[in-house]
This record gives C-alpha cells, sequence and structure tokens, in this order.
C-alpha cells in the first residue's frame, strides 16, 4: 500500500530527487527553500544510492556544478529562491545553448533585489521570457500542492532529458513551506555509467571505444552554423509547444467568468470560487500546470464561453501578458495582484472580480 | 467535516509544533490536512502563527482570512485574530500575559491557563499539549488517539518515553475546560 506521508513542498522535493535517482544536488541556502538542502542532508542519500549532495560557495558555483554534471549525462539539480534564482541566470542559458538536461527549483520570494523571504510570483517573466540571454526556453512547471512538488521532480527532470534543455520548478514560498499530504514515488536506482552512455550519446565521458570524444560548449564563432544551432532549438521549442502544454480546468463548462492563475495561488482562487458558487455566481478557472510552454489555445477555448478574464498573481501583472496574448483582444482581461510577499485571501479575490467585473452579482441568477 | 484554525502567539511557546501535532493527528485519523506557518524571522521571537485545515473533502486554499477555531497566547496575537473568529467560532486563550480581554459576544471564548498548568506538571514543555488538549475537549475534529498515535509516528524512539507525559498533558487540558 501507498504510503502517505505529511511533509513541507521543501522536503518533498529532496525525498522526491532521491527517489527519482538523482545523481547530484549542488545549492545554497536561503529562504524560503533552505529545507531542501536540510533535509537532503538529514537523508544523507550519499550512503545510500550515491548521490551527491554539495553545499556550493555560491549560487553561481551550484549552476556551474550542474552545469558540469549534465554535461557528463548525470541527473543534477539545483534550487534557490528568487535572488539566487537571479544569480544562475547566465548558467541556465549555457545550460540551453549546450542542450543540457537539468532540474532547477525557484521557491519564489518577494523581490526585485533581496526584497522579503514572503511568497510571490514576481519571477514569471524570468522563469518563462528568458532570464538569462539568448533565444532560449525552460520547461517550466508551476506546482500548486505539495504532491504536485513531489511529482514535478520525476516529470521536469523526464521532460528535461526527452528535450534535451533545462527545466524549471517554479515553486512560491506558500507551496514550499506548507505541509501537507503526500504519497511519495516508489525508488528508481540511479542509472548505471552503460545505461548513461547509452542513452546519452552526446554525454562528455571520455572516448569508452568510440573514435572520438565529445565536447559540451555552447561556444560556436561560425554565425552559419551557430544560426543552425539556434534553428535547432527553436525547432526543440516547437516540439515542446506542441507535446507538453499542461494545465487544469475548474468548473469552466458553465463559466460565465474565468480566473487564470497558477501555482498555490489558484488554490486560493478556488476556494473564492467554491464561496461563490454557493452564492449563485458561476465562475470557473484555468490552471496553467506548465508557464512554458503556455496552455493559450486552452485558454482560449475556455474564455470563449464567458464574458472576460482575470488573472490573479503575486506580481504587478506578468502571466496576464500571456493571456492577453492567447485571447487576442477578444475578451476583456484584468489583473488583481498583490506584491512584496503579500498573499491575498480569498475574499479579496472575489472582491476583486466584482470590481472589475460589476455586472457579475446580476448576471447568475 | 471542516475545522479551520489558527494557532498564534510568541515563536518559542510551541504554536507550530502544536500545529504540526494537530495537522499529523489529522493524517493518522485519515483527513485531508493543510499546516501553513508564518515562516519570518517571528520563529526567533515576536509572533509566530500556523493555519491548520482539518477536512473530510480535499482543500482548497492553506491561506485564510477566518477561521472556526483561533487559539491565541498573548496579547498581540488576541488582538490581530479576535476579529478573525467566525461568528459562532471558538477562542481560546492564555490569560497569562493578557491586559486586555476578549470582547466579542457572538464567539465561544474559553479562557485555559495552560502555564500554571505545565507547571502543576513540573515541566514547562507540555503548555503547547495542555492546550491542544483544551483544544481537542472543545472541538473534538481529531481523536486524542489520533494525537497519541501522530506522536509514536513522528517522534524518533529517543524521545517515545515522553510521550506519556504529553498524554498527561492532552488528559490535563482536557480537564480545564
Amino acid at each position: 500500500m501507498e504510503e502517505v506521508r505529511l511533509m513541507k513542498g521543501n522536503e518533498a522535493i529532496a525525498h522526491a530527487a532521491i527517489r527519482y535517482g538523482c545523481d547530484g544536488y549542488f545549492g545554497y541556502p536561503i529562504t524560503p527553500q533552505s529545507e531542501v538542502l536540510e533535509t537532503l542532508s538529514e537523508l544523507r542519500p550519499w550512503e545510500s544510492t550515491g548521490m551527491v549532495v554539495l553545499q556550493a560557495e555560491s549560487e553561481v558555483a551550484a549552476i556551474n556544478m550542474v552545469y558540469g554534471g549534465a554535461a557528463t549525462g548525470k541527473a543534477v539539480m539545483t534550487s534557490s529562491s528568487s535572488p539566487g534564482v537571479s544569480l544562475k541566470q547566465e548558467g541556465i542559458s549555457y545550460l540551453a545553448a549546450s542542450e543540457l538536461p537539468a532540474l532547477i527549483l525557484n521557491v519564489m520570494r518577494g523581490g526585485p533585489g533581496l526584497g522579503t523571504i514572503q511568497p510571490s510570483q514576481a519571477d514569471y517573466f524570468q522563469a518563462t521570457k528568458g532570464g538569462g540571454h539568448g533565444d532560449y526556453h525552460m520547461i517550466v512547471l508551476a506546482p500548486a500542492t505539495v504532491q504536485e512538488m513531489t511529482d514535478f521532480v520525476a516529470l521536469g527532470f523526464d521532460l528535461s532529458f526527452k528535450y534535451r534543455t533545462p527545466a524549471m520548478i517554479l515553486a512560491d514560498g506558500v507551496v514550499g513551506q506548507m505541509m501537507e499530504k503526500v504519497v511519495l514515488p516508489p525508488f528508481r536506482p540511479r542509472r548505471s555509467e552503460e545505461e548513461i552512455r547509452r542513452q546519452c550519446p552526446w554525454a562528455a565521458c571520455g572516448k569508452m571505444g568510440r573514435d572520438h570524444r565529445n565536447v559540451v560548449t555552447s561556444l560556436e564563432l561560425d554565425s552559419a552554423k551557430m544560426e543552425k544551432n539556434n534553428e535547432r532549438f527553436q525547432a526543440t521549442y516547437r516540439a515542446i509547444e506542441a507535446a507538453e502544454v499542461r494545465y487544469q480546468e475548474y468548473f469552466t463548462e458553465d463559466a460565465d467568468y474565468l480566473i487564470v492563475a497558477f501555482g498555490s495561488i489558484a488554490r486560493i482562487c478556488l476556494k473564492a470560487i467554491e464561496d461563490a458558487r454557493e452564492a449563485g455566481l458561476k465562475i470557473g478557472m484555468l490552471r496553467p500546470i506548465t508557464l512554458w510552454p503556455f496552455p493559450s489555445e486552452a485558454i482560449a477555448k475556455a474564455a470563449a464561453r464567458t464574458h472576460g478574464i482575470l488573472t490573479v498573481e503575486l506580481n504587478a501583472g506578468q502571466m496576464v501578458e500571456d493571456v492577453r496574448l492567447a485571447v487576442g483582444g477578444s475578451k476583456p482581461v484584468y489583473h488583481f495582484g498583490r506584491m512584496g510577499g503579500i498573499v491575498p485571501n480569498p475574499n479579496e479575490v472575489l472582491a476583486a472580480l466584482k470590481s472589475h467585473f460589476p455586472e457579475i452579482e446580476s448576471s447568475n441568477k | 467535516m471542516k475545522e479551520e484554525i489558527v494557532i498564534a502567539g510568541f515563536g518559542g511557546q510551541g504554536v507550530l509544533s502544536m500545529g504540526k501535532i494537530l495537522a499529523y493527528a489529522g493524517l493518522m485519523d485519515d483527513k485531508e490536512v493543510t499546516w501553513m506557518p508564518s515562516y519570518g524571522p517571528e520563529q526567533r521571537g515576536g509572533t509566530a502563527n500556523v493555519t491548520v485545515i482539518i477536512s473530510d473533502k480535499s482543500i482548497s486554499s492553506p491561506v485564510l482570512d477566518t477561521f472556526d477555531t483561533a487559539v491565541v497566547l498573548n496579547q498581540q496575537s488576541l488582538d490581530k485574530f479576535e476579529s478573525k473568529v467566525k461568528p459562532g467560532g471558538t477562542l481560546i486563550y492564555d490569560p497569562s500575559g493578557i491586559h486586555r480581554l476578549p470582547e466579542r459576544t457572538d464567539i465561544k471564548i474559553v479562557a485555559v491557563d495552560a502555564m500554571t498548568a505545565s507547571i502543576e506538571l513540573k515541566n514547562s514543555k507540555t503548555y503547547n499539549m495542555i492546550l491542544l488538549g483544551a483544544l481537542l475537549k472543545l472541538r473534538p475534529v481529531v481523536d486524542t488517539d489520533a494525537v497519541i498515535r501522530g506522536l509514536r509516528k513522528t517522534l524518533p524512539e529517543r524521545h517515545h518515553h515522553l510521550i506519556p507525559l504529553n498524554e498527561t498533558a492532552l488528559q490535563k487540558g482536557m480537564s480545564l475546560v
């Protein structure tokens, strides 16, 4: 029988990484995600699975250790929170340019700058639009529950290896710090050197009987070749967009108004919707699970049946731009957000919806 | 059944632990549970609070503005959360250190002198378990047996000799209300 555990999202990440067969974690502590490194240190996986757990001297060192590990075909990861993830951007761009798989966790806190340690979603632009330099994308997964924190470790690694591009779990302080029930996945052994050579023929692990050694680099001074590289990256991104969009719909079948929200804030919105429905107001929600690739088509489809959309985010309005692009001006799209680490309660969400759509009270009788 | 609880007090009073024990008991009773702490520097002094939701059905928001039950252990927490108890709800407070008594008339207000009771038990660390006992007497959202089973499961073996003392503290808390 599956064992149900009670733990924090950050703790679940650590358990899930070990159980996935992760080869290495490189990180540097920062609130609100320090429990990832703490839990890994408590669980001592180097004694069981052989997984390396290393507290680097900085976030920059950690992401470059990930770059090195990934280049050898290992399943490696790092985690941090907003200011620390800013430091990692150069490394992420290099990982994308070198077509390497890696998993990066960002448990977002309020910014800009050192900001606050309280929850935020203000790194949406950074995660989905680049962050680092150059034309690249990461697969970005937004967990709303501790179970999703757990499950997205395996999903993130698998997608990352499938498409040879870094993946990010974009969480926030709420889902990192809260405890709830979780079912951990079964243990998977780490891949052997043999399996890595077979599954990752690009990996830099010596000649190994071949007539050449692999060189992993993001540098290509011949512009014609560099353009070809870019075309290959773009083809990968189109393939990801075609196959890997994930989202969840709530009460959209009869909704007159649509909320779009991601991560833990979607749960606060769901509570607002439950309360509203008790009062006879037909509100639905679409929760993007992949922030990149973005569920544009699904949003357009869900919105078609409604009078308008409200996005709810812990920022000044970031995802709202993608929602507006998705519906192409066919519906009014408004944004409600709190900033600086303030998390709105369900009543505030409902009040925001009513202020943007005053006719809502009379619309559902 | 769905119970939305906030526990608030000074960092170090065992606020987060009490919430955790309650959440584990919910888990033992096969309920859905969420535990959402304040995780700021207040853990090292100042006011700390935790929201615990125990429900038969899956829980949407772990963040709430109003509560069925509030357990407040200092004046700041009383000032902050008295108005956030739903009408008909329950407010439990420890009178030590309280200089402005709660004033609401539409909720059940219960004073539990857990400080004195913990001194009687000759162990100040029983403080939060006494309050948990009082809470569970007033709001039997989980079985006290589930609390003990939760402790047995989550405490390392070397602390298991403390379980009987915790059981005594729970009973003591129940006898106070």
